[in-house]
């Protein structure tokens, strides 16, 4: 028995878990997948005084397709669910191409999107990845629900924008485009670890072959995910070259502030941080070139 | 702070349990000194190791990063359900014995409970799906071939 004495109510409606959530506040927390929660509770680093379990609510799990530019993820919906999901490669390459960095099986099997977005770990690959497609979340109260962009979701390290009674409730992605190609690199100790630099890239090409749009997230870069707007905007315009891969390369190292660790200095991960941005941006390119 | 209990039900290895637990009973735990089921191993408690891994529901999880008050309704499979008696092992169980897959033996549980998930899902794996499968789970002893060389068999032997 490791974690510290707390109240547990496995919700049964959303409204009941909005409800107790209004009621406690910060004393409280939702429990999802509990794959990043439960061994800070069995550390003690976290003491909640109530769970509220909301695993038995769902309805919040799953994806469904709202028009045709995006697909909402629920919040309780597993990493392994999207992963067997054919429509995940095709709809979200980003994302899959991700998945089987996120931890290990086991844990993909109850880990939640909901709960790995709302936990907030910077270095962790959802939340860079979310803030490189410029996706949105919804969070939702007793008092109502709000849209919150993702580059305004993340405020530091394990923080975010939610209110003390507030659930983030699903998250919405743009789908792929035509003439565009995303790429995911990391590079971890072992795999399943937590990377000592991920990038998350995308890159639309025009008609004409020119870099319509380009987007690049970093994780485990800072405090928070990172995305490298002037690197993404000096790609915009021109078709992408060798030299200008080169350029947003460097611009990407000097957006980020990586903390270093025992396992990477700060150095090291800003040299990473340069190399995975030129591969995962070629190859990135390359795959937009396929997609005509 | 204070905690509360809960009266729960449980299917584990086909058995139903009424217990009342505390809410901050895991549910490795549970399954160790409530049900005396100890063939469950409990190594790091925060979800890295993988030896508590059970089969919840159908798929691989760690028991560890679960409560017990979340088992409620749902059925447990523990590595005691796996040989059907004393003088029958497992597949699984009988590659490892027989390519030399475990030492000490306090992975095991886990890798075995990891593994069988997985080959119900994949029964004809190549090694390094077989390695991928096997990352969340930890062994000090062994250097992973001859697990993987195990798991290799066993793949075969479950198929025939």
């Amino acid at each position: 028995m490791k974690p510290a004495p707390f109240r547990y109510i496995a919700a049964r409606t959303l409204e009941q878990a909005l409800a107790l959530k209004a009621e406690y506040g910060e004393e409280a927390r939702f429990l999802a997948g509990g794959q990043s929660l439960v061994p800070t509770m069995n550390f003690r680093l976290t003491q909640p005084a109530v769970l509220i379990d909301i695993n038995p609510l769902t309805q919040l799990a799953g994806t469904r397709q709202s028009g045709p530019e995006s697909l909402h993820i629920g919040a309780l919906t597993r990493y392994r669910d999207l992963e067997r999901d054919p429509g995940t490669a095709q709809d979200l390459p980003l994302v899959a191409e991700a998945l089987p960095h996120i931890a290990h099986p086991q844990i993909r099997n109850r880990g939640t999107i909901g709960g790995n977005l709302a936990h907030a770990d910077p270095a962790s690959e959802m939340p860079a990845i979310i803030v490189a497609l410029a996706g949105r979340l919804r969070v939702q109260s007793t008092r109502g629900e709000r849209w919150i962009a993702a580059s305004e979701f993340f405020t530091g390290a394990l923080v975010t924008a939610l209110a003390a009674d507030e659930m983030l409730v699903e998250a919405e992605l743009p789908l792929a485009k035509p003439r565009s190609g995303a790429c995911f690199m990391e590079v971890a100790r072992r795999r399943g670890d937590f990377a000592l630099i991920g990038v998350a890239c995308t890159v639309r090409n025009d008609d004409d072959g020119r870099c319509a749009e380009a987007r690049i997230g970093l994780c485990n870069a800072g405090d928070k995910p990172i995305l490298a707007e002037d690197a993404s905007q000096s790609l915009a315009g021109r078709p992408i070259s060798t030299a200008q891969i080169d350029q947003a390369a460097e611009l990407v190292q000097r957006a980020i502030d990586p903390g270093g660790s025992i396992h990477a200095s700060k150095e090291f991960q800003r040299h990473l941080a340069g190399v995975l941005t030129k591969r995962a941006l070629i190859e990135a390119n390359k795959r937009a070139q396929r997609e005509l | 702070m204070s905690s509360d209990s809960h009266d729960v039900t449980v299917t584990v290895n086909g058995a139903q349990y009424r217990r009342q637990v505390e809410s901050r009973l895991l549910l490795s735990d549970f399954l160790r000194h409530d049900l005396l089921l100890a063939g469950t191993h409990v190594g790091c408690e925060h979800g890295v190791c993988g030896a508590c891994t059970v089969i919840f529901d159908g798929v691989a999880v760690r028991s560890c990063l679960m409560l017990a008050a979340q088992a409620d309704g749902h059925a447990v499979m523990t590595v005691e359900a796996l040989a059907a008696d004393r003088e029958h092992l497992h597949p699984l169980q009988e590659s490892m014995r027989d390519c030399h897959g475990l030492q000490c033996g306090y992975c095991t549980p886990g890798i075995l409970m990891t593994m069988k998930a997985f080959l119900e899902e994949t029964p004809a794996p190549d090694e390094a799906q077989i390695r991928e499968a096997l990352s969340g789970n930890l062994c000090r002893c062994t250097g992973y071939q001859h697990i993987v060389d195990a798991m290799m068999l066993a793949a075969e032997r479950l198929r025939s």
